[in-house]
């Protein structure tokens, strides 16, 4: 694979190298070779069905069938259970936000087990989403989409995992409510954390994000900088036909 | 007045075991999908366990009622735990009726085993000497064995349903009950709770199998007898609540003993009239959620 389409800083988080997954029969993802360095914001754009919550969901080791490789740390973890890697320090927020229903506010947001130390006290979490600690004692699924949306990230933000993984936390969210999206991730950017992010909005990709991976047909074709994003608003225009 | 507080008492016994049996099968349901048509026999299986205790004991050792209320529900549930890592647990992608039908050739590959060697007419278990006599109540008599039963069985069922509804591991069961895949991606051993879950869940039928030795008669049928009428009892609850197996349990129990006072001809019926009613109006049981 050439050069190009890997991180510019010398060590990555996460490096992932010709992962393949499959759902049953269909073979979702043909050679995804991507890294993330430690402290990035990194975005996975594409159509519907590119392949962007397979990636996340195969790094996270949540499909039935995955191969290639998937360094995080240097630790292989492609072959490993999906409690394992979430052990490693790696957090998963998912497209449809699996609030459990059965659980309270609360209940939801400390159910993730602390993995390491140095995650955010409940305390800041509720810094960062005030309307959580409001409405602590609801239902769970009670909650508007907003926020369980914040919910969704804010449990994760306790484990002290590292990689944060969200997958579309702006999906039919009220543009204040996407504000203030942007606005946590640069916060937990700012916390070092590090965050691959899958976006179909790139316009919300490019306020936070340092890097945009195009993925296409379950491949990665091509890596903006952000940096570089007007030049490329043409290409970009194409890949995602918009 | 005496006949109907004696079949009140009746009622609330046989309600105790119903609570106890329905409880866990909710608990399997609810995590592993698996109706489990063992639970008659592991029922069987622990009072048989504290019938070999007593009578041959561990090395010569003759153990009593209070070591087999532990020892047969551990050793009980040992043998759940390894059904399940070897043969249920191929078969959680499969619809229920396969862990039904695998869990039903279980029951009855193993009560065929105990009649086979212990014949089909029961043997007697003997009551624990701190728990014998009565007390007269005015109203009428109350054997001692019996209120032990009641209440054990109400502070089991509390404690398991307090477990499940307000602890951090109970959050964790009601989290992959709902959602196996993401508790599992947030560094839970899942597999291994799903183990645990079912190892616990035969180890309340084993315990309830103890519990029944000294009232019933420790014979391989008796779980079968009894397990059709708390599938019964879990239907009219509604599969995998727990607080509505606790519940129904007692109460069809009592519904029973009431049965069998006013109008003892339907005493053995009552309870699946009961069914076929809440079936037709309530097909998700008393206290399941409609899907």
């Amino acid at each position: 694979m050439a050069s190009p389409l890997r991180s510019p800083a010398s060590a990555s988080l996460l490096a992932v190298r010709d992962l393949q997954a499959w759902y049953g029969e269909s073979h979702i993802l043909h050679g995804v070779s991507f890294d993330v360095a430690q402290g990035e914001v990194v975005t996975l754009l594409g159509r519907n069905g590119a392949g962007k919550t397979t990636t996340l969901k195969s790094i996270m080791g949540v499909v039935p069938r995955r191969e290639g490789s998937v360094a995080f740390e240097g630790d292989e973890t492609v072959r490993m259970s999906s409690y394992r890697i979430a052990r490693l320090g790696i957090a998963w927020c998912p497209e449809e936000r699996g609030i459990f229903s059965s659980l309270n506010v609360e209940e939801n947001l400390m159910l993730p087990p602390k993995v390491r130390d140095g995650g955010l006290t409940v305390a800041q979490i509720y810094e960062l989403f005030p309307n959580l600690q409001e409405r602590r004692r609801s239902q769970g699924t009670k909650l508007s989409g907003g926020e369980q949306q914040m919910l969704a990230i804010g449990r994760i933000l306790r484990t002290g995992a590292r990689l944060l993984l969200l997958d579309e936390p702006t999906e039919g969210l009220a543009p204040v409510i996407v504000q203030h999206i942007g606005r946590t991730i640069h916060a937990l950017k700012a916390k070092g954390f590090t965050i691959l992010l899958v976006e179909q909005n790139f316009r919300f990709a490019a306020t936070v994000a340092d890097r945009h991976y195009v993925m296409e047909h379950g491949r990665i074709v091509d890596m903006i900088a952000n940096t570089e994003l007007e030049r490329n608003m043409g290409k970009l225009h194409e890949y995602l036909g918009v | 007045m005496q006949a109907l507080f004696g079949q009140l008492l009746i009622g609330l016994i046989n309600g105790a075991f119903y609570a106890m049996l329905s409880l866990g099968l909710a608990v399997i349901f609810g995590l592993l999908n698996i109706i489990n048509f063992t639970h008659g026999a592991q029922y069987m299986m622990g009072a048989f366990c504290a019938w070999f205790l007593l009578n041959h004991g561990i090395g010569g050792v003759s153990l009593g009622y209070w070591p087999s209320l532990v020892i047969a529900p551990i050793a009980v549930g040992i043998f759940g735990i390894v059904i399940e890592r070897t043969m249920l647990s191929r078969l959680y992608k499969l619809d229920h009726l396969y862990g039904l039908l695998l869990t039903f050739g279980l029951a009855l590959v193993i009560q065929g085993l105990f009649r086979n060697e212990f014949g089909s007419s029961g043997m007697p278990y003997q009551m624990p000497s701190a728990l014998t006599g009565g007390v007269n109540l005015g109203f009428m008599y109350l054997p001692i064995y019996r209120a032990w039963v009641i209440v054990a069985s109400l502070v089991i069922c509390l404690a398991t349903w307090y477990v499940i509804e307000r602890t951090k591991l109970g959050s964790y069961l009601r989290a992959a009950t709902e959602n196996p895949a993401l508790v599992q991606a947030f560094g839970i051993n899942v597999p291994r709770m799903v183990t645990l879950t079912f190892g616990f869940g035969v180890g309340l039928a084993a315990l309830a199998g103890v519990m029944a030795a000294p009232i019933y008669q420790v014979n391989p049928l008796m779980g079968a007898d009894l397990i059709i009428v708390v599938f019964a009892v879990v239907v009219i609850g509604g599969m995998g609540s727990i607080l509505g197996a606790i519940l129904t349990g007692f109460g069809l129990g009592i519904v029973e003993g009431l049965t069998k006072y006013f109008y003892p001809e339907a005493s053995s019926t009552v309870i699946f009239v009961i069914m076929v009613i809440v079936l037709l109006v309530r097909p998700a049981g008393l206290f399941g959620k409609e899907k």
